[in-house]
């Protein structure tokens, strides 16, 4: 019965009110970082940040005021209206639908939302457009020269190491990140290089597979 | 016309009907799919043909697209496993700028859709449509709502307890079991010799697409489109015409790149008429995707399962009895069954007994392999024990009661692949780190039909393929265009592959490793009747011959007896002067079967003081028949193995019993596996060209975690009977073995 113990004798008689106000989960989410995932797997309400509730209106609160923002973008430049609170993968996808980087967990825990920011991979989902400004912003559609795909691109065609493909921008920037930085990995390397991203096609040894072959194209010069 | 025609009997059993159809076809003189060996396309490796997209970030998934004007849904869902909305109040949110549309539970069309009476976490209680999904966010908090808790569990085996809170109305919470039964358990039972009787644990998991569940709605003069990341446009239709009460030629579904579904996008979705309700309302296109918690939470799952196994045997091995009993939930939507057989082996007696839960919990879907894996876990487990107690090697004990000769081939080709020789005789020692090997199999069914197909021969030279079918990420198109380009002389860049549109002709939902064999035979049938059109139009004209006496091939139709007389693939197309040729064709027998078995040998590194479990190394056992693309099948196999290590080591579903929700809705305490746990897979093919086109989705995915179980046994004496195998688990089963 331990089940049903903190029930309430007679639970017509008890009512319980849904949060009533806004929360602004985002920049909540934002704030909180570094806890947010112990307080989110216990949080009493599933859905709603509650603890955010304040009674105000929406637009006195910071964070939901327009700015105009300049954005350096695969080497051309956006300028865009966004409300403060923005996320850099929001702008990107919702305002300028540059869609290859995925918004998947919304939490910096599974990389598909990954673009590069000054030559470094960085969890789109979980910075803020504001933050990307006057930053070099490279995401999955800068990758290829035209028609002519990256190493990488290539090398995960030849050894098909994409099925759905929704993990796979991710993927891919994150194993050039790697080879980069190191162009003749280990297996070992490979494997750390790409713990950020999650794929559940199961795509990875395919991936690692890619991986070291691209190293090998681009150590022969590409 | 010369073209000959024989009729085919098609036989479809559908809930246990049998019908018999008689169709059309064109009588080719080819009987199957031929010799693969000497083919360039068919049964050969090739790339993805839309790799390219996918790499560059072009691939449009449901979840990229954008209409003109388009706004973003969000819903409002309980956040108690049970409760009674009393009062509900939107004005908050209607009043903010930018909310174009509220739903509420009374709303018209709504019923069935929101609830007042919630029964678990997630259900569906008011929806918004505003015009960024910010705002969305901030109406839906917004919305104010007064919930009456109501007593509720979420558990299985608390919810048959009595006094527990009833789930339905009109039902207890555990069904009436459902028994099969052969034989005469008591009397097998008292003529074993060695028996083992064991109860086996799995949990509820998720299937975890990484793009969620949702679509994009747009009306126009009625007619309502709708882009949708799901597995089954059909059944999308259906569902959608017959809520809305509008004929299905009044619904269009399109769905073109998706991100995963696993089983739980093969039907309409709650969600896409909550899109759709509230496009009409608004009057302008709703996009509505779920996030990662409401995925977790609300989309689907496996049943977990409660086995309480007994087996008996003689001293040889050979099985006498079994019996089971077996409950699992399937939250709100009960339905927990688990194959009704000793699964796999043959045992002359049995009883088979099985009860439903329902739980407030989220309704279970189809997932990878429905009720196999749990089935597969708790035999396999047992058959371990069993040959442990026997003093037997578990692959012997196996091999000598398993009926399916072509399982036993594959146990046979795996252990030597893997070296099951090097197998420890007798479990490691309870200390150090230690490695051990285990086995684990598993059968399913898969087969194909309910399939047309188009063909479209333009004047140019141009092919298109049209089929209502969808590519769940395992490569479809590709293998649409390898039929084609084979049987036209044509490549993979000829040929134009369109799916995914319910103005295509219809095919079934992607799911139960049935695709390929579906669309395959109607492919095939559709680019035959194509082909000998196209020939029918100068063959007799040109060269004197019959269509029957051409060939296409390498861009060229041939005399087949002599080859000189020839003309390009455009001269041929440019013969059907301004029309082009279309024709249909359909799934036909005799190109596909169903009925896989699948094998797999796993070896693991169990670290005895910390607990951890680490799969080093995996041996995969399956058949498909033909293999339409070897490249795209072994990255299946994959798929099927990681997702099973997951099932068996990692992922589950932890429920607060008191607060009665789920507490990992998230990619980080739901742990699906990353790159540090991916082991070595030795992908093995047991070749069966004859049987024709048979699907892999589900069958790797169904050993794994029995394997695991088994390997950790062997290698330092932990019998572990509950998946995920966590640490924990190793560590009481150590200290139990060290008491024992
Ligand atoms: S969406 Fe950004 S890390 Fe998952
Ligand atoms: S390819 Fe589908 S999630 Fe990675």
């Amino acid at each position: 019965m331990s089940e049903d113990q903190h029930l309430h004798s007679d639970p017509q008689e008890t009512p319980s009110t849904e949060t009533t106000d806004l929360s602004l989960s985002r920049r909540g989410f934002l704030k909180g970082m570094g806890t947010g995932a112990v307080t989110a797997a216990v949080a009493p309400a599933i859905f709603v940040n509650q603890a955010e509730a304040k009674q105000q209106s929406i637009t006195e609160l910071p964070g939901v005021t327009d700015t105009r923002i300049q954005l350096r973008i695969n080497g051309q430049t956006h300028t865009v209206d966004i409300e403060a609170r923005a996320t850099l993968a929001s702008v990107l996808r919702d305002q300028l639908e540059i869609t290859g980087a995925k918004v998947v967990c919304d939490r910096g825990e599974c990389g598909a939302c990954t673009v590069m920011v000054d030559g470094r991979t960085a969890y789109s989902c979980t910075m803020l457009a504001l933050d990307a400004q006057d930053k070099e912003i490279s995401t999955i559609e800068g990758l290829a020269d035209g028609d002519k795909l990256h190493p990488v691109q290539e090398a995960f065609i030849e050894k098909d190491a994409l099925m759905c493909g929704f993990c796979t921008p991710g993927f891919v920037l994150s194993t050039k990140a790697l080879l980069d930085k190191n162009n003749n990995p280990t297996l070992e390397e490979v494997k750390r290089g790409v713990s950020g991203n999650i794929c559940r096609c199961g795509t990875y040894p395919r991936v690692f597979e890619a991986a070291l072959a691209a190293a090998q194209k681009m150590r022969n010069g590409g | 016309m010369q073209i000959k025609m024989k009729k085919v009997k098609i036989v479809t059993r559908r809930r246990g009907e049998t019908t018999e159809t008689w169709i059309d076809v064109p009588d080719t003189g080819e009987e199957g799919w031929g010799d693969v060996a000497g083919m360039k396309y068919v049964g050969q490796r090739h790339q993805r043909i839309d790799a390219v997209e996918k790499v560059t970030g072009r691939a449009k998934y449901t979840y990229d697209m954008k209409l003109p004007g388009m706004l973003y849904g969000k819903i409002l869902r309980s956040a108690y496993p049970r409760a009674r909305v009393v009062r509900i109040d939107a004005s908050k949110a209607a009043a903010l700028p930018g909310v174009k549309a509220i739903i509420l539970p009374d709303d018209e069309g709504a019923a069935d859709l929101l609830r007042r009476e919630c029964r678990y976490a997630g259900q569906e209680v008011a929806a918004v449509a505003a015009t960024t999904l910010e705002i969305a966010e901030d109406a839906m908090n917004l919305i104010e709502v007064q919930y009456t808790e109501l007593p509720f569990v979420v558990h299985a085996d608390k919810a048959l307890e009595s006094g527990a809170a009833q789930v339905q109305d009109d039902r207890p919470n555990g069904s009436e079991p459902r028994v099969n039964e052969q034989g005469d358990i008591n009397v097998g039972f008292a003529e074993s010799e060695v028996t083992v009787e064991a109860g086996y644990k799995t949990e509820v998991h998720t299937h975890v697409s990484l793009e969620t569940h949702g679509s994009i709605a747009h009306w126009e003069n009625g007619k309502l489109t709708v882009w949708a990341s799901t597995q089954a446009i059909s059944a999308t239709q259906g569902g959608l015409s017959q809520f809305f009460g509008i004929p299905n030629s009044d619904v269009r579904v399109i769905k073109d790149h998706m991100g995963g579904g696993f089983g739980s996008k093969l039907g309409p979705r709650p969600e896409y008429a909550v899109a759709a309700l509230l496009a009409r309302k608004a009057g302008v296109p709703v996009k509505l995707m779920l996030t990662r918690k409401e995925e977790h939470i609300t989309t689907g799952n496996r049943p977990d399962s409660f086995q309480n196994v007994k087996i008996g045997a003689k001293k040889n091995g050979k099985l006498v009895a079994y019996r089971r009993e077996n409950f699992g939930t399937g939250g709100i939507a009960g339905r927990a069954s688990i194959p009704g057989q000793p699964y796999l082996y043959e045992v002359p007696n049995f009883r088979v007994e099985q009860t439903d839960v329902y739980t407030h919990g989220g309704p279970q879907t189809a997932l990878r392999a429905p009720g196999h894996p749990q089935a597969a876990f708790a035999m396999e487990s047992v058959m371990d024990e069993l040959a442990a107690a026997l003093d037997m090697d578990p692959m012997a004990v196996r091999q000598m009661n398993d009926p399916d000769e072509t399982r036993r081939n594959m146990v046979t080709l795996g252990a030597e692949r893997f070296g099951w020789d090097k197998r420890r005789a007798t479990p490691g020692p309870a200390t150090g780190i230690q490695r051990g090997m285990g086995m684990g199999a598993g059968v399913w069914g898969g087969g194909g039909g309910r399939t047309k197909a188009e063909g479209v021969i333009h004047p140019d030279g141009s092919v298109e393929i049209r089929c209502g079918t969808q590519d769940v990420g395992v490569g479809t198109k590709t293998v649409i265009a390898q039929i084609a380009a084979e049987e036209f002389g044509l490549t993979l860049d000829d040929i134009i592959v369109k799916i995914g549109d319910t103005n295509y002709p219809p095919s079934g939902g992607s799911g139960g490793s049935t695709t390929c064999a579906s669309v395959s035979p109607a492919v095939k049938n559709t680019v035959q009747m194509a082909r000998l059109k196209l020939f029918d139009t100068f063959a007799s004209s040109t060269f004197g011959v019959s269509p029957h006496d051409l060939e296409a091939k390498d861009g060229k139709v041939y005399v087949k007896s002599d080859p000189s007389k020839s003309m390009t693939w455009q001269q041929a197309a440019a013969q059907l002067g301004d029309e082009p040729l279309v024709v249909q064709g359909q799934w036909v027998p005799g190109l596909s079967s169903s009925g896989v078995p699948a094998v797999q040998f796993i070896e693991v590194e169990v670290n005895t003081a910390t607990g951890v479990v680490k799969v080093v190394r995996v041996v995969a056992v399956n058949t498909s028949g033909l293999i339409m693309n070897p490249l795209l099948w072994e990255s299946q196999v994959n798929g099927g193995v990681l997702m099973g290590i997951g099932y068996g080591l990692y992922e589950e579903r932890i429920m607060d019993p008191r607060a009665g929700y789920m507490v990992n809705p998230n990619l980080e305490a739901y742990r699906v596996m990353g790159a540090m746990e991916i082991p070595e897979i030795e992908v093995v093919a047991y070749n069966q060209p004859e049987r024709g086109v048979i699907g892999i989705g589900e069958p790797p995915f169904i050993p794994t975690a029995p394997a695991i179980a088994n390997a950790v046994y062997n290698a330092c004496g932990a019998r572990v009977r509950a998946i995920p195998i966590t640490p924990d688990k190793v560590l009481a089963a150590l200290a139990e073995r060290r008491e024992g």
